[in-house]
């Protein structure tokens, strides 16, 4: 890593770590939903800012995941994190293998609408039978652990850490991958698809592959949600939720791993805080997202880089 | 044996027969350039051998095998190579990685999931034993969508010398360059073609002439004549059907 991103990472990991020494149990839970809503937006970064797979079906992985964990826990009772998180993550990932392998095969408006449909189906199967608890959902009546009751994911610490590290870890190995030769492909198949072909790639296969990567890290938010909320409720497969991580990714600047993070925490707060202010708030993000999206077109990520450049260019005419 | 060889070739559209009963050999080694009015289907043809388009009848062998079903990057990776008409870099991304994602395709022990794509030395060596084989201007690190066209063209030819194909089938390499480039890369061309066998497609006469061993004259889709520059030059029907157009 480049000296610059390693401060950067250093600084935001440092202040990350010391949320809960305030001792605001609080402020401590609504960091976690944070970051697990930057998990969940950088893994759809993946697919949308560096593959250009732009999908509106990726709440499915979500909440596959979360319903995987709910259901683990409590049909056979599973409670311990170190079993329900690989197999949950697994889960995702293979649902999204299957959607992958029917959608891919379509592109630009098609693919959304193949992944929009997809995941509408799962949302109405879950909504509409018994098995996965109907229109309410399920509870989470077990209390998770990293196996050692000591250290439970009812514990808002402990959670909080938890979520901190799968933040921590998913920043990192994006961060790697997207500079890989298997991201650079990626990135070439966004700039020019045809070409790539032309060059001998198959880009059946490397589309496959993100999407896959792209369900399985959307899987571990879904998984880190479930011991936050204690509930896995259909709304989480709605494609409101998949179009409200979009939003997260377009807003913080796509393509950029830090921008969907940025977005993650825009989106939240600005909701929370609009909403204590007036019933109309959904008016007020709506203008938020539309002055953003219309001048800065990299998302906030990319204004900062603007406003940055401006600086730099202004300080060296004096 | 021949290199690439078309049997009976022809691609449909709706009722428009854009080729028809193309049968060709290209040997190896050789320059083959494919020239004909606008409109007489030789772009089509080009994407019948790269496998861009799927043919309406006909097959086609690489070094003996049959090809015809095979999708176009297995065709790349088998040593088919092309170019575009229509130049197709990869704007966004710069002149290094543009040629970068070409010379990694030769290396496959390199596409890992993990390491930075540039400590791949092996790679990087290619990338720079190609940029010093072409005139750019440009350095490494400019954004290829903000090259003169010219300067596109030869990241583009700078792409397929990266992959190596066996056959390197171009289309329209000059066009839209100016005097200068093109007698630039005129010679580059010829020195690709020491080591790769070469086709064209193209408008400039001139280039045609200088470079080809053999050209095949493609009209409405048909094959009109095939054969050296010499008896092209000479065939009365090429005379009427093409070249007098252009005197």
């Amino acid at each position: 890593m480049s000296r610059s991103v390693l401060i950067t990472t250093g600084v935001v990991v440092c202040i990350a770590l010391t949320i809960p020494l305030f001792g605001n149990p609080y402020l401590t839970t609504h960091a976690t939903r944070i970051l697990i809503y930057a998990i969940f937006a950088m893994s759809l970064d993946l697919l949308v800012g560096y593959c250009g797979l732009v999908s509106l079906g990726h709440a499915a992985f979500f909440g596959v995941a979360a319903y995987a964990t709910a259901l683990l826990s409590a049909k056979i009772g599973v409670s311990n994190i170190l079993i329900s998180l690989p197999l949950s993550t697994l889960t995702a990932a293979l649902v999204a293998l299957a959607i992958g392998l029917l959608t891919l095969r379509t592109g630009g408006i098609y693919f959304i609408m193949a992944t929009l449909a997809f995941a509408q189906m799962l949302f109405f199967l879950v909504n509409d039978s018994a098995f996965f608890g109907g229109s309410d959902g399920i509870l989470l009546l077990t209390r998770f652990s990293l196996g050692t009751p000591s250290l439970s994911a009812s514990d808002p610490v402990v959670r909080y850490y938890l979520t901190v590290a799968a933040a921590f870890l998913t920043f990192v190995f994006l961060y790697f991958l997207v500079r890989s030769p298997f991201g650079r492909i990626l990135q070439g198949i966004k700039s020019n698809e045809r070409r790539m072909r032309a060059l001998g790639y198959s880009i059946a296969r490397y589309k496959l592959a993100t999407f896959v990567i792209g369900g399985a890290l959307a899987g571990l938010a879904g998984h880190l949600y479930v011991l936050l909320a204690s509930l896995a409720d259909p709304s989480i497969l709605d494609w409101v939720h998949s179009a409200q991580v979009l939003m997260m990714v377009i807003l913080g600047g796509m393509g950029t791993l830090v921008g969907p993070v940025i977005g993650a925490v825009l989106l939240i707060e600005l909701i929370d805080q609009a909403a204590e202010f007036t019933e109309h708030w959904k008016l007020i993000v709506g203008v938020v997202v539309v002055v953003i999206t219309l001048f800065g077109k990299g998302g906030l990520a990319g204004l900062w880089a603007a406003v940055a450049a401006r600086l730099g260019l202004a300080r060296s005419q004096p | 044996m021949s290199l690439l060889e078309t049997k009976s070739l022809s691609k449909n559209f709706g009722s428009l027969n854009a080729v028809r009963d193309v049968s060709l050999q290209i040997q190896p080694g050789e320059i083959h350039a494919v020239i004909g009015p606008n409109g007489a289907g030789k772009t089509t043809f080009l994407n019948l051998l790269s496998g861009e388009l799927p043919v309406s009848a006909g097959c086609l062998q690489f070094e003996g095998h049959d090809i015809t079903r095979w999708s176009p990057d297995r065709r790349a990776n088998a040593g088919i190579g092309r170019s575009f008409q229509h130049s197709a870099v990869f704007e966004d991304l710069t002149v290094h990685e543009n040629l970068r994602l070409a010379a990694q395709t030769q290396y496959p022990k390199s596409f890992g999931m993990l390491w930075p794509a540039e400590g791949y030395t092996d790679v990087a060596a290619r990338v720079t034993d190609v940029i010093a084989q072409l005139s750019l201007n440009a350095a490494e690190s400019t954004r290829a969508g903000e090259l003169s066209h010219g300067e596109q063209r030869q990241l583009e030819i700078g792409m397929l010398m990266a992959i190596s194909p066996k056959l390197m089938m171009l289309d329209e390499p000059t066009s839209g360059m100016s005097r200068n480039e093109t007698l630039e890369l005129i010679g580059i061309l010829r020195r690709l073609s020491e080591r790769h066998t070469l086709m064209l497609v193209e408008h400039d006469m001139d280039v045609v002439f200088q470079l080809a061993h053999r050209i095949t004259v493609l009209v409405n889709g048909s094959v009109l004549a095939s054969g050296t520059p010499e008896a092209i030059r000479a065939d009365a029907s090429v005379r009427i059907a093409y070249l007098g157009q252009e005197d």
